[in-house]
Order: C-alpha cells, then sequence, then structure tokens
C-alpha cells in the first residue's frame, strides 16, 4: 500500500492509504481526528468540509494522493494557541447547534468564507454555504452567527493593523 | 469520599424517589473521568464535588432535541445551584431502576422527566438546607439555596455547596411528599437561554457521536443487504473480496429475516472505513428474490386513484354524515390529498462499534458503544437474543447526529455484533448513505380522500375521511389513521373516518411526528378549502370549530384543550398580521394542529411568481407548551422543525418500484439549503400547565399554512406533496 505524507493542522504526519482513497478516511480512520464528518460521501452535504491551502473542499471526494504535502486544516486545527476561533465562539454564544453533526463542516466554509471575504452579505453567505446541509434546519442562526463573527472578525483585524 | 461512602449515598438516594427506584446491588455511578476525590453523591443525579462544580446526570439520550441540557436545568433549578457550576454527564450505564426512562421519543421525554427532575434537585436542596443548619447554626427555615449557596434571611451569612457538600450528603433524605418546589416567579434558570451542554465539543469537533468512536484494535466493518428487502443470498464472490486492499475478512450471513434483527447479506470488515466501501462495490451476489418486496410506488398510486369516500375500515363514526352530505341547501367538497415516502436523512448515518468477546471469567461479554433513542430496548433486547446476564453486557449511550425517530430499532447494532463475533474484534459498522436510504424505516406514503359539507352560512356541518395507507409486514402502518383524538375530528359532531390498507414490504417507521406529519397536512389544508367554499374568514372558522372552551378529555395531557388552541390561533393570526392586504402574487395561509400534547397555529407568507415558482418569506408560530425549560433551545426546536417541514414539503420524495428503493443519495432527494430557508418568528403562551416538548410538534401545521398561502397567492389548490410534483418550483 503506498504512503502520503500530510500536513494536517501543521503537524506532518505519514499514513498507508490507496491512493483513491478520500481525505476524510485518512483523517477519520488513519489520523484519529473524527471532527470531519461522514454524511453523503459524494460531496453534496459538506459535513466533512476542510480546507487546503486555505480553500474549503469536501474531503469525502478528495483523494488522499492529491493533497500530500498541502497544507491541511480540520475543524481540530481551527483554534489557535488554545484560543477559539471567533466563530466557533460565536457558534456557542448563540447556541446555533442542534444535533451538532453538520457544524464542523458548516464552521470551516463559514471560516473560509471570512478570510476571503471579511464582509459578506446575505447573498455572499448563501452562495459560500449552500453546499453545506443542516439536517436540524439551523440555517437561521447560523446566518446571524456569521454576521456576528463577521463584526468581531473586522474589529480585530482593525486593532492589529 | 470512598466506595463505601458512595454506596450509602446510592441507597439513600434509592429511597427518596419511591415506586420505581427498588434498591438493588448499588452501583458507584460516576461518570468516566470524574474523580471521586471530595464529591458528594446527593442522589442518583446529582454530586457535589470537592472544588465546587456540581454534576447532574442526564438519563434521556441527546439527538439535537435539546434534552441534556434541558432536564439538567430543571434540577440545577430546584436545588438551587448556579448554572455555570454546572457539569453535564450522560448517565454512565442503562439502569432504569436507578435512573428512570432512559429513552427518549414522542416530545414526551420532558414532560415524563418533569416531577422526577424537579424531587431531585428539590431533595439535594433540603438536603444542603439540613447541613447548613447545622453547619452555620441556624434554623433551617431561615436558609435558602441560592446560587450554589446556602444563604441565611435576615444575615450575611452563607456557605457554598461545596463547603457542605460533604455534610449534606449524610442528611436524611427527605420525604418526597414533602417536597416543596419553586414557584414559576422565583425562577433564575428556568425561562432563560442557554448554550446547549456540548457546544464547545460539537464546535471544536471533539463532539462523542456513536460514528467518533475509536477502540483498541478495532476493524471497520459494512454490511451489503438484498435491495429489495427480504431477498435470501444464495451465493457470494466472498474469495474475490477477502483478496482486495485493506480487507481483513469477509462472510456470507444468514439472517433470520427480521428487519429490525439480522437480513441476509455479506458482511466485510478491514483495515479503514474507505477500503470496506470500497469493497462492497465489487461485491457479486447472487439474490433469491421469490420472498422479496415487489412494491411499486406507481401501482400504489393506481389503486387510490378510484377509492371512494368511505374505506374497509372504519374507526369514527359520530353523528350523522351522510344527512349534511345529502342537503342540497349545503356545500359539499370532495378532495383527494396525496403525501409520498421520506426517508430520516439523519446526517449522521446509523452506526454501531460492538465488541463481543470472551472474557477471563468464560463468560461472554458484550460492549457496545450506541447512538440509540433507547437504551433500555436495547438492553432488553440484546441480553435476550445474546443470554447474557447484565454484568456481561456494557452499553454506552453516544450523542446522535440526529434521529427523528430513525434510531429506534437494532438492525445496524446487531450487524455490527455480528461481525464482532466473526472476526473476534471490536467492529465500527458504519452504514453508507445509500444504505441509509435504502434500508430505512420510511415515513409511509398515502393518500387520503376527504369530504366535507358547509351550510349557507359558512358553518361546517361534516367531515368525513378516508385514509388508504400502508400495510407492511402484515400490520396496518400505526400512522395511516385516522386519529379520533386529532382535529378536527375530536370537536366536531358528525364525522366518519375510515381507513384502506394497501400491501407494501418496504419497512415503514416513526418519522418526525408520526401521523401528524402527513394528517396535519390534509385536514388542516382541507378546512381552508371549506373556509374558501363558505366565503369565511378561515381563523374565524378554526375558532368557532374549536366551540366552548374546554378540555376534551379532561385531564389527559395528550388531549386537545380549546381555550389553548384559541389562544394560539389568536397569537399566531396577531404576530402574523393575518389579514393585512398583500401584493399580487403574494399570500398568507394559516393552520391549527394539536400533537405531541402542544397547541400549534403557524403563519406562513408565501410568494409565487407567474412561473411557479413559491419562496416562503416568513413564518410566524405561535404555541403553548406550558412553561418554557431553556428558551434558546425552544425556540431553535419550532425553527428548525419548520424548516424541515417545508424541506420536506418542497421536493422530498422516497419511490420504490421492483421492491426497490429509487433514490440513492442526496443528489436524489433535494434538502433545504440556506438560501432557501425562511425568517421564523416564534411565540409562546405559558400557560400554567407542565411542560412538554417540542421535538416535533412544530412541523405538522407548516405544511398546511403553506399551501393555504400559495392557494391565496395563485389561486392554486395543494393537494399533494411534495410542491415539485404540483409544478411548482422551489
Amino acid at each position: 500500500m503506498p504512503s502520503y505524507t500530510l500536513e494536517i493542522n501543521k503537524q506532518r504526519t505519514t499514513i498507508q492509504a490507496e491512493a483513491d482513497m478520500p481525505l476524510l478516511w485518512a483523517l477519520r480512520d488513519k489520523a484519529g481526528l473524527t471532527g470531519s464528518k461522514f454524511g453523503c460521501g459524494i460531496g453534496q452535504c459538506g459535513a466533512c468540509t476542510v480546507h487546503v491551502n486555505g480553500l474549503p473542499v469536501r474531503s469525502c471526494v478528495t483523494p488522499v494522493s492529491s493533497v500530500a504535502d498541502q497544507r491541511i486544516t480540520t475543524i481540530e486545527g481551527l483554534a489557535t494557541n488554545n484560543h477559539l476561533h471567533v466563530l466557533q465562539q460565536v457558534w456557542i454564544d448563540q447556541d446555533v447547534a442542534q444535533c451538532g453533526y453538520c457544524q464542523a463542516g458548516q464552521i470551516m466554509s463559514a471560516a473560509a468564507l471570512l478570510e476571503s471575504n471579511p464582509k459578506p452579505t446575505d447573498s455572499d453567505i448563501d452562495k459560500a454555504m449552500s453546499g453545506n446541509y443542516c439536517r436540524c434546519g439551523t440555517y437561521i442562526r447560523i446566518r446571524k452567527a456569521i454576521h456576528t463573527a463577521a463584526g468581531f472578525y473586522n474589529a480585530t483585524q482593525e486593532v492589529q493593523s | 469520599m470512598n466506595a463505601t461512602l458512595t454506596r450509602r449515598a446510592f441507597m439513600k438516594a434509592s429511597s427518596i424517589v419511591g415506586g420505581g427506584f427498588a434498591l438493588g446491588l448499588p452501583s458507584i455511578g460516576l461518570a468516566e473521568g470524574v474523580s471521586l476525590v471530595g464529591s458528594a453523591e446527593l442522589n442518583a443525579y446529582v454530586q457535589v464535588r470537592g472544588d465546587g462544580k456540581i454534576i447532574i446526570f442526564s438519563g434521556s439520550p441527546e439527538m439535537g432535541q435539546g434534552i441534556k441540557t434541558s432536564l439538567p436545568m430543571i434540577v440545577a433549578e430546584e436545588m438551587g445551584a448556579n448554572w455555570d457550576d454546572v457539569i453535564v454527564k450522560q448517565t454512565p450505564e442503562i439502569d432504569t431502576e436507578r435512573y428512570g426512562q432512559q429513552w427518549t421519543g414522542g416530545s414526551f421525554t420532558l414532560y415524563l422527566n418533569w416531577n422526577l427532575m424537579r424531587e431531585m434537585g428539590a431533595s439535594a436542596a433540603d438536603m444542603f438546607l439540613s447541613a447548613a443548619a447545622i453547619a452555620m447554626e441556624r434554623p433551617k427555615s431561615e436558609l435558602r439555596a441560592i446560587d450554589s449557596r446556602v444563604v441565611h434571611i435576615g444575615s450575611e451569612d452563607s456557605r457554598t455547596f461545596a463547603e457542605l457538600a460533604g455534610l449534606a450528603y449524610q442528611q436524611p433524605i427527605p420525604n418526597k411528599d414533602d417536597l416543596v418546589f419553586k414557584a414559576r416567579e422565583d425562577y433564575r434558570i428556568l425561562g432563560t437561554s442557554v448554550s446547549q451542554v456540548d457546544s464547545l465539543e460539537i464546535v471544536t469537533g471533539i463532539g462523542d457521536f456513536g460514528i467518533d468512536t475509536q477502540v483498541q484494535d478495532m476493524l471497520y466493518g459494512s454490511y451489503e443487504k438484498c435491495p429489495a428487502v427480504g431477498g435470501q443470498i444464495i451465493n457470494a464472490n466472498i474469495d474475490d473480496i477477502k483478496k482486495l486492499p485493506g480487507i481483513i475478512d469477509a462472510w456470507i450471513v444468514k439472517g433470520n429475516g427480521n428487519v429490525k434483527a439480522l437480513m441476509d447479506g455479506v458482511g466485510i470488515v478491514g483495515t479503514d472505513t474507505w477500503s470496506v466501501f470500497k469493497a462492497r462495490r465489487a461485491l457479486k451476489i447472487k439474490w433469491d428474490e421469490s420472498d422479496a418486496s415487489k412494491d411499486s410506488w406507481s401501482s400504489f398510486v393506481a389503486f387510490a386513484d378510484g377509492v371512494g369516500n368511505t374505506g374497509q375500515e372504519v374507526s369514527i363514526d359520530n353523528g350523522d354524515v351522510e344527512a349534511a352530505f345529502s342537503d342540497p341547501n349545503n356545500t359539499v367538497l370532495d378532495s383527494l390529498y396525496e403525501y409520498p415516502y421520506l426517508t430520516h436523512m439523519c446526517l449522521e448515518p446509523m452506526n454501531c462499534t460492538a465488541h463481543f468477546r470472551r472474557g477471563a471469567d468464560e463468560k461472554d461479554h458484550l460492549e457496545v458503544w450506541l447512538p440509540t433513542q433507547s437504551g433500555p430496548r436495547f438492553q432488553k433486547m440484546a441480553l435476550d437474543r445474546y443470554g447474557l446476564e447484565k454484568d456481561q453486557l456494557t452499553i454506552h449511550i453516544k450523542r446522535m447526529g440526529g434521529s427523528f425517530g430513525r434510531r429506534t430499532s437494532d438492525e445496524s447494532v446487531i450487524e455490527a455484533i455480528e461481525l464482532s463475533q466473526r472476526s473476534g474484534k471490536p467492529v465500527k459498522l458504519t452504514w453508507t448513505r445509500e444504505d441509509n436510504i435504502r434500508y430505512d424505516f420510511l415515513r409511509q406514503g398515502g393518500f387520503n380522500r376527504i369530504r366535507g359539507a358547509v351550510d349557507p352560512k359558512g358553518k361546517v356541518l361534516a367531515i368525513e375521511e378516508h385514509a388508504i395507507g400502508v400495510e407492511s409486514g402484515g400490520q396496518p402502518s400505526p400512522f395511516n389513521g385516522p386519529n379520533p383524538a386529532a382535529f378536527p375530528f375530536s370537536t366536531m359532531g358528525n364525522v366518519r373516518g375510515s381507513s384502506t390498507n394497501y400491501r407494501m414490504d418496504t419497512p415503514v417507521g416513526p418519522w418526525r411526528a408520526p401521523y401528524s406529519n402527513t394528517h396535519a397536512f390534509v385536514s388542516q389544508a382541507f378546512i381552508h378549502e371549506l373556509a374558501t367554499a363558505g366565503n369565511r374568514d378561515h381563523v374565524e372558522l378554526l375558532i368557532e370549530m374549536m366551540g366552548e372552551p374546554r378540555w376534551i378529555d379532561d385531564g389527559n395531557w395528550r388531549s386537545m384543550n380549546t381555550e389553548r388552541a384559541v389562544g394560539v390561533i389568536k397569537l399566531a393570526a396577531e404576530k402574523g398580521g393575518w389579514g393585512r392586504e398583500m401584493p399580487e402574487g403574494r399570500g398568507l395561509g394559516f393552520s391549527f394542529y394539536f400533537c405531541h400534547a402542544a397547541h400549534v397555529a403557524e403563519l406562513a407568507e408565501v410568494s409565487v411568481s407567474k412561473s411557479g415558482e413559491v419562496r416562503l418569506h416568513k413564518v410566524t408560530a405561535a404555541l403553548d407548551v406550558g412553561p418554557i425549560i431553556n428558551r434558546s433551545g425552544a425556540v431553535s426546536q419550532v425553527q428548525g422543525a419548520i424548516i424541515d417541514g417545508f424541506s420536506a414539503m418542497a421536493g422530498q420524495k422516497i419511490t420504490m418500484e421492483n421492491g426497490r428503493v429509487e433514490q440513492t443519495n442526496l443528489d436524489q432527494y433535494p434538502v433545504l439549503r440556506i438560501h432557501q430557508a425562511p425568517e421564523v418568528d416564534v411565540h409562546f403562551i405559558e400557560s400554567d400547565y407542565d411542560p412538554t416538548g417540542l421535538g416535533e410538534p412544530g412541523l405538522p401545521p407548516l405544511a398546511p399554512a403553506v399551501a393555504n398561502a400559495i392557494f391565496a397567492a395563485s389561486g392554486k389548490r395543494v393537494h399533494k406533496m411534495p410542491l415539485i410534483d404540483e409544478g411548482f418550483i422551489v
């Protein structure tokens, strides 16, 4: 079986896997990182969303061989230096989740959105988030949380600059 | 604290609840990772640690309904805890003698635990007061438990719960009948908004879902069954499968023909989930389908096409419907409604991790990591099926990534156990998304022929319903109806209800708000048809149909109270702006329904474009479920149920031909996305009745409210779900 070196959450890990194994299963079953979730296996639900080089991808349809030596961030790596990402904090404060299963993917998509567009409109949110399905229907809170987080996010950026 | 003291504390705890809690062999009852040091167990549900943290257990499984937060809030309120000091843990074992109900469903969990949780909290508070009376040398009557302290009224004197814990657990257990619960105006926790207790774990990806279970030496498993339910296996290319990369073993498995236990199939275990999923694509299985399902949705549709107003089984026959229908002065409407099969689509697939092993004691031991709505049901089944005593079975109840009625049977668990028995290793078995749709216990599809008579003044005189439902496994679906306790049967004098059952072998089961999720659509859209025919305002007609203020079955919490019904109808109409002028192409629709002990009215605002594009802009909901426990959770449940209701109504439909479910994955089963979600405005009437749950009742009124709004906006009547089958675009 071939082996691949992955840079996951700033740590280099070598795993044994077939070339076509989706990144999702390499993360969950080989690297022991179960925060990225299996929902549909065809890139339709977004529960498996991770960042590759800062961009959101559906890890259930991304072969592990295609991301060797690329920079991968999962929900477990979103918080830095023991500080939650602003989206994670707002998600808690506004009690966004119900069952919670899709929320890692929702947050990863939202984090990529704020990275590229710190002041998203409702229409921007629709475009960036429509690939993330929530079976419990928490969309109203997801939208509000992204707007709130964007406010904090921009305030932080301004202080830093 | 040592084990002896804990045992004593447990025995005391057991006596408090009386009746259902017999003294038994005590278990320590501490969740993993909780230090015993310095902690005192006040009863089965409450422990106080030396650092002041209060452990409150939640006995009911969490599936997104918020019960793991709301039940402990009740305990914390009555014991005078500060919510910030509370750590909530799932009860560490299934022991219904110790913990009472440990299942969840029917939106009943809150109601059924309300008094027990209050007793647990109030008795803990009483023991703190007794301890404080000794420690502070004050009369108990002058002491109050507030904010994790006992304070003396009239002085500055106080002690923390942490300081008192060691003394408190030694105090006499109060008699249950002597407990006094707090008055609502004194609540400090109940009725506030708190974030659910597992929020941090969820947003950081360390949430404890069943599918995230990792056990030493674990294999990954998958199980292929016949695509037509009931097919028997003849042979399969097992030797080819065993040679595939990542595959450790594979077997042909003969089942017992029970869809809730073990069906024939091929089990595969491997080094990772992907390898076993991929190996299934290489399977070549020969099935004997002579006894398998031949279900055909199109045949069912053809059967329903010609049915009359009265079916084979008459279950409701009150007054004289025929007199109303035959009177030439009355207007008589006769409509056929249709609703499809639906799949649960829980985002976390069915899964289970199981380890069946022979212990050092030469006995079999079974350990399962189980996302389920009912641990006790599984426990009973497993003890019987595997011939185990309770000490040979360990059950870890895991958080569920949604359930909606799905996780109420054990077939995925039994498959995991089967593969663990065969491999001798712990096995995590995961269903593919396709498995979840193909092997679901679907929401039953069906038809409803409904007829009504309206007099010249617009009064509804009679209603007759004929439900054409499915019979599966030799039994009519319990959710076909008609149910005499449902509105409007429950309030009207002239009603007849009957049913005809059509054989469909595809398994059906509970799906969020069973029965009500179809009957509300049929009955409440039809009442709007009658209102229109009688030239009546829909809201006024609903209030008229409720009649005198009364509790229909006095004292029965699952029976409708017309006064509460009228209350929510008026509130939703007022808050949603019922009766206001709408621009062309835009309309308001109303509905009321009573189910799961909840009175709910909803008002939908919809626009329909000339090309038939439907947009649901806003829903205003008014509900009476008694006092609200966690306001954030309550609002969220209603919003989610409404969005789920619209998701199902808009485009979802499962069909089957030649016994095979035709849809395989999300690309063939549209679900509502963020850009389609309406604004939802939620209002509660917090009456003094005991609180009831909100997981389900927000959903049923949504479909008729939207159907009625579409008529107001476009003049087109919706008789069929999903909307895309009526020619609309969503």
